[in-house]
């Protein structure tokens, strides 16, 4: 019999994890978030004290082990509700509906990604934590002068997309096409971001990106970018030249057969952790068309900047020109500054439970602007909605995380085709009444012109009896 | 010209969409006494359960009505006068048009069980239904559910994710025994019954007992229930009770002919609570379903706009889901074995849950009549296309994997062959 209740929405509302009325853990979950909780404490501890750089092995297993395997383990005890869509409660979690609990991550959060961008100083009791890890995998200490704090926050990250990874794949068990997708991310984000690169530096070799590359990677087509990687050898070189064939072959032959979901919801980083760490809050984007206003003008405007930018900086390194020096290198500073660090990074992620899980995705990321492009107009992918089967009931518009109205399309019988869908696949997953489906099928009649509401004659039969 | 429609359900707004498309400039007003949105009732249970708030059911945007000059009246009709095309509403005003349409959807049909009227004992339709049931369950241990259709399953439903301890009475043998065979019925039951609720076939409420408020069910097995709470799932009726003295004519719902047109000039109905007076082949004379309601909307729309079109809703297909199984009919399915049918069965059971696959044909021409399935998907299309042009059911079967509409990388639909 099914682990009940899965919430009760007249529970005192306190915000005591264990017991919040959206929600009632198990003792499988109790154990893993008082593993949590013990990461939590140990790195406050060390973060105030001297004891991280005392013993980094005994904190790291508290801090990454905690974190890591007490997640693993919340994940698991989903396992005792039913396989299905279980969304039980989402309106009423002061986690998931904008609650103080909420709040509270995303200001942590926000909080984190400020200091470890701009005060990286400020993390230097737990960088040491780091440190065993990085002596393994990169044959180097972790140190705030090496980088320290970005191997940290790799680790963290990665450790994020892995164990959440597992909540989505219990999660989303009834679904195969769930459980491919989820081990892709983990899979391109434990191996192609974190271990490889690492190992790549152990051999003296460039950190290598085999998934990044211009114009996520913004700066890897610049003129001193180029001529360092030139530098470093035959590896330098051949990391230029499949960045190059990345965006300009495989990019708009991938998007083409597959919508830019075979990038955006499959392979790339971003998109993994807000697939994983991001899934409890995807329900979070606006759905408003305003909202799709704005994310038209700003999303092709990053995109139209950083090709803008990327141009000029070749025209200044080529002319030498000194004022269009100055330029390019303001140009330079500033974007790193606002859409690498301040979009991509504190808004993007601190900004989860406020906004939801792909906001840089959808307002900022010029890789996905460009994929999205191919996606509306060269590319077979489609949502193909199921004949006159919608209810309107709302459940696919809402548990969108980029914000796609899908019942608008849904309850007119038009498929959806629309830039910025990342192919998650979701909407499919929680119709009650099975509309939607994604496809790549041929181009003729990709979106259909059907018009349920205002048409009498589109469904088969009707009017032809 | 002043078109007024009563009723801002799915069949009322589809009319208004398509008076507008058509002529641009004619007045439309919607009278509604439930909500002044146009709301999915449809995802009532998705509101209780918490996926979903309120404004998440409302299928267009608040700025819809304004783009599209449909004028809303938040009030209730309460009388009409059909010689002098008139409607007096309860603010006090009355309302004249030019044209009327009446979609005014369904109320929860009781059959006079004493006890009834206690309170925690009700239906589920309007959204007052809903926020009734939201505060009189607030807390609450046991309850039951009766009546062995769509509403009934998803009441307990709702009450289970709340932990609620269920009693689920089905006066028929079998789940939904008018609608599907046997074996989906044992599938459906079996799923019920995963989910915790006590189901209990062949049993009907007697009695509700209690004084002032609802305490038990006493039933026709004998036994007594106790229940804070009961939801009746024991089927709608047409909303028609406000039209009584207004020479309309109605039997059950407001009678229609096939371009919905009402005995009164001027005044069409649409939707849940209209009633053919001859119902097309396979059809039935009332047609409580969202899908039709979109569908008669739409005919009654061209009407208002003077581009009458008959009513003809092409195959007829519906879906629903019990807790995490769902199902979809595309055309006929009999639910009782019939000589005059051939069928196709397949079943099998996958990690998730049990899959079956129906279709049926007409013995004598061999041609396809219905496609039922039970956690896979179908492709409607698909399906309506293949009944529509008379395929025939061997064809079909060979043909089957176009006929499947499961996400990417889902195990193969079961194949069923011919009995
Ligand atoms: C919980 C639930 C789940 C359902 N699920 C499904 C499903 O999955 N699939 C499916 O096909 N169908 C489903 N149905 C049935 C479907 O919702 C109805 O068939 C459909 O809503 C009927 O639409 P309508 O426009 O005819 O009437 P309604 O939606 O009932 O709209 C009529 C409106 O008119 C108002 N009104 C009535 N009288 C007056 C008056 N005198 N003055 C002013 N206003 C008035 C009412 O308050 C109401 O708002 C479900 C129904 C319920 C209750
Ligand atoms: S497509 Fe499905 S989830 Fe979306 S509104 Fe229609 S029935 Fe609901």
């Amino acid at each position: 019999m099914a682990d009940l209740p899965l919430y009760n929405a007249h529970a005192d509302r306190s915000l005591w994890l264990f017991e919040n009325p959206a929600w009632r853990s198990n003792a499988v979950e109790k154990l893993g978030l008082a593993l949590v909780a013990v990461a939590i404490v140990a790195s406050v501890v060390a973060l105030a004290s001297d004891l991280g750089r005392q013993s980094p092995v005994l904190f790291a297993l508290l801090v990454f082990g905690g974190f890591g395997i007490g997640a693993t383990v919340f994940a698991l005890g989903g396992l005792s509700r039913p396989a299905g869509v279980r969304n039980e409660g989402t309106v009423f979690s002061s986690n998931q509906a904008r609650g103080a609990v909420g709040w509270t991550v995303g200001v942590v959060l926000t909080g984190l990604y400020v200091v470890l961008y701009f005060w990286p100083g400020a993390l230097s009791g737990l960088i040491p934590l780091g440190d065993p890890l990085s002596q393994f995998l990169r044959d180097q200490p972790a140190t705030l002068e090496n980088g320290g704090q970005w191997f940290l926050y790799s680790t963290f990250y990665t450790l994020a997309v892995a164990a959440m990874g597992v909540r989505a794949a219990v999660r989303y068990r009834h679904s195969r096409y769930h459980l491919i997708r989820t081990a892709s991310v983990v899979f391109f984000q434990t191996v192609l971001a974190f271990a490889l690169p690492y190992l790549l530096v152990r051999l003296q070799q460039p950190e290598l990106y085999l998934h990044y590359t211009w114009p996520l990677d913004y700066d890897l087509f610049f003129p001193w970018k180029v001529e360092e990687l030139r530098q470093s050898g035959r590896l330098g070189v051949a990391m230029l030249l499949w960045g190059g064939v990345l965006i300009a072959l495989a990019t708009p032959v991938l998007t083409y057969f597959f919508g830019k979901r075979w990038y955006c919801s499959w392979v790339c980083g971003c998109g993994g952790l807000a697939e994983t760490a991001g899934d409890p809050y995807r329900h979070l984007s606006d759905p408003s068309l305003a909202a799709w206003k704005v994310e038209r003008w700003m999303v092709h405007g990053v995109l139209a900047a950083i090709v803008a930018g990327t141009a000029l900086l070749w025209v200044a390194a080529v002319a030498d020109v000194g004022w269009l020096d100055g330029g390019a290198g303001t140009f330079s500073w500033l974007y790193g500054l606002l859409i690498g660090s301040v979009f991509a990074g504190v808004v993007g992620v601190g900004f989860y439970p406020i906004f939801g899980s792909r906001v840089w995705c959808r307002f900022g990321c010029p890789m996905a602007a460009i994929l999205g492009l191919q996606q509306r107009f060269f590319s077979r992918f489609r949502i193909t909605t199921n004949g006159g089967q919608c209810i309107s009931c709302g459940n696919c518009t809402a548990y969108c995380e980029m914000g796609i109205d899908v019942r608008w399309y849904a309850q007119r019988g038009q498929n959806v085709v629309r830039a910025s869908c990342v192919g998650c696949g979701i909407c499919a997953t929680v119709c009650p009444r099975g509309v939607l489906k994604l496809e790549n099928g041929p181009r003729e009649n990709r979106v259909g012109d059907r018009q349920l509401l205002t048409d009498l004659d589109v469904l088969p039969g009707a009017l032809a009896e | 010209m002043h078109i007024v429609i009563v009723g801002n359900g799915i069949a009322g707004v589809t009319a208004a969409r398509v008076v507008r498309k058509r002529r641009p400039d004619w007045r439309i007003t919607l009278v509604s006494e439930e909500h002044p949105e146009h709301l999915a009732r449809t995802a009532w249970m998705y509101v209780y359960m918490g996926h979903l708030t309120l404004e998440q059911t409302r299928p267009y945007a608040p700025d819809f009505w304004e783009r599209n000059r449909i004028e809303r009246l938040h009030d209730r009709a309460e009388s009409l006068d059909a010689d002098r095309q008139r409607l007096a509403l309860r603010s006090g005003r009355t309302l004249t048009y030019g044209r009327l349409l009446v979609a005014t959807g369904s109320v929860p049909a009781f059959y006079g069980w004493p006890g009834q009227d206690l309170a925690g004992v009700q239906g589920l339709y309007h959204l007052q239904d809903l926020e009734r049931m939201e505060r009189e369950t607030a807390g609450i241990e046991r309850a039951a559910v009766v009546g062995g259709g769509l509403i009934g399953v998803e009441l307990a439903e709702m009450l289970r994710t709340r932990g609620v301890a269920v009693t689920y009475l089905v006066r028929e043998g079998r789940y939904f025994a008018h609608a599907m065979p046997e074996r989906e019925s044992r599938l459906i039951e079996e799923e019920i019954r995963r989910h915790g609720v006590d189901l209990r076939l062949q049993t009907e409420p007697e009695a509700f007992l209690g004084s002032g408020r609802v305490e038990g069910v006493r039933t026709t097995a004998g036994d007594t229930i106790p229940a804070e709470w009961v939801g009746l799932g024991t089927g709608v009726r047409p909303n028609v009770g406000w039209l009584e003295g207004s020479g309309i004519e109605t039997a059950r719902g407001v009678l229609v002919d096939h371009h919905l047109r009402t005995s009164a000039a001027n005044v069409w109905a649409a939707g849940d609570c209209a009633e053919h007076r001859e119902p097309l082949p396979g059809r039935a004379p009332v047609e409580a379903l969202w899908y039709t309601g979109r569908i008669q909307g739409a005919t009654a729309g061209y009407a208002l706009a003077d581009e009458a079109r008959p009513y003809v809703p092409g195959v007829f297909y519906n879906s629903a889901k019990f807790f995490d199984l769902e199902w979809q009919v595309v055309g006929s399915i009999a639910p009782e074995s019939d000589p005059g049918r051939n069928e196709a069965l397949a079943e099998d059971r996958t990690r998730t849950g049990a899959r079956l696959v129906r279709l049926q044909g007409d013995a004598e021409s061999g041609r396809l009549l219905g496609i039922h399935a039970l956690g896979a998907r179908l492709r409607h299309e698909v399906c309506a296309e293949w009944i529509v042009s008379r395929r025939s059911l061997d064809d079909c079967l060979r043909d089957l994997p176009r006929a499947g509409f499961d996400p990417e990388f889902s195990r193969a639909m079961p194949t069923p062959t011919l009995a």
